[in-house]
């Protein structure tokens, strides 16, 4: 496969011609192709779009994950923005796991960039990143015991008791 | 032209001028507060304002801003504490030599302001006292001085005994911080 310009029907398709059923759900999102894949096929499908000499996805741009609670058995999307330097070319890549075992493998093998990503990922909302050389907190505190852009935490600060609820519509 | 603070109540004759010694330390004191600026958002740029050749906090005696919590006398808190930075906070107000003075400046130093969340302390008077609240998001150059004024007045009138006394003491030890 050799391709000129990357656009997101020759990409979609070479991904499809190499995984098939691997590629479980693909759309354009503003121009932008989104793929889900299994979550534990990440690591070879990310790598596979790293080193292929007409994709060469080199850069990490962002990875970050989304809480659906009402999904059940697949809460917690894990999300990937992967850019192509050379052949100018973006695209996302998503994985979903669920909220009682929030696993995926590490992507910090592949780019070193990942790993205060996947940490801010890990702070937020409890992923568990194996193969993570320091998987700890980054932005909260260290005492902090819980992930709090989980859906069931408030946003608020719990300790105050001075604010009349009805003025915050809730 | 130079305007002279005046001086303290006294009995004034020829070669002689008697005062209380609370009265000239307070006076001294009150004019030169060095302050120490813990700016970490948006009312930092309002004390940059403050400090600058319009404003000019200078021209209260509090031209010499320290950088080192042990020369300074007026901590002035302003911005977002993050709950992560509190701790930080806290040492900086350790690290002051006696008397000090805390204000904070701007809605977040004084109760969190609009960040209602998780991660933002409500207020410094949390883990440390606070002696003037300066209101506003951001306050205005003038609320500043008013507030660093308000500070001069507690400096010029506070007994010089006050803290060593058991309240200021057990004060203190409300917010677990050490006294000797
Ligand atoms: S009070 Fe307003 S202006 Fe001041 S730090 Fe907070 S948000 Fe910024």
């Amino acid at each position: 496969m050799s391709m000129a310009e990357l656009n997101n029907e020759n990409v979609l398709k070479a991904l499809t011609d190499t995984f098939g059923d691997a590629i479980l759900h693909s759309e354009m999102q503003f121009g932008m192709l989104n793929v889900e894949i299994p979550a534990d096929r990440n690591l070879d499908i990310i790598g596979w779009l790293k080193s292929n000499e007409s994709l060469k996805m080199e850069f990490l741009t962002d990875l970050c994950a989304v809480h659906y609670p009402e999904q059940k058995g697949r809460e917690l999307a894990v999300v990937y923005h992967l850019h192509s330097w050379t052949k100018n070319y973006r695209m996302r890549i998503k994985c979903f796991i669920s909220a009682q075992k929030p696993e995926i493998a590490s992507l910090t093998g592949l780019y070193n960039a990942a790993n205060w990503m996947e940490r801010e990922t890990f702070d937020f909302y409890g992923v568990q990143f194996s193969g993570h050389p320091d998987l700890r907190r980054i932005l909260n505190m260290d005492e902090m015991d819980y992930h709090p852009l989980l859906k069931q935490y408030a946003l608020e600060d719990e300790t105050r008791d001075d604010k009349d609820d009805s003025f915050f519509g809730r | 032209m130079v305007k002279m603070v005046e001086a303290p109540e006294g009995v004034e004759g020829q070669g002689f001028f008697a005062t209380s010694l609370d009265k000239v330390i307070g006076m001294a004191r009150a004019n030169s507060l060095w302050p120490l600026p813990f700016a970490t958002s948006c009312c930092g740029i309002e004390f940059m304002a403050t400090m600058g050749a319009n404003y000019d906090l200078a021209r209260f005696g509090s031209e010499r801003l320290s950088f080192s919590p042990r020369q300074a006398d007026l901590l002035m808190v302003m911005g977002t504490i993050a709950k992560k930075m509190g701790p930080v906070l806290k040492q900086v107000y350790d690290q002051m030599a006696e008397p000090k003075w805390v204000i904070a400046v701007g809605a977040c130093a004084s109760s969190g302001g609009i960040f209602d969340t998780y991660s933002v302390l409500q207020g410094i008077d949390r883990i440390i006292p606070v002696d003037v609240y300066v209101p506003g998001c951001p306050p205005r150059p003038e609320q500043i001085i008013e507030g660093v004024m308000k500070i001069q007045d507690l400096a010029r009138n506070e007994n010089l005994r006050r803290r060593n006394s058991d309240e200021y003491k057990k004060m203190l030890e409300s917010y677990n911080i050490e006294t000797l």
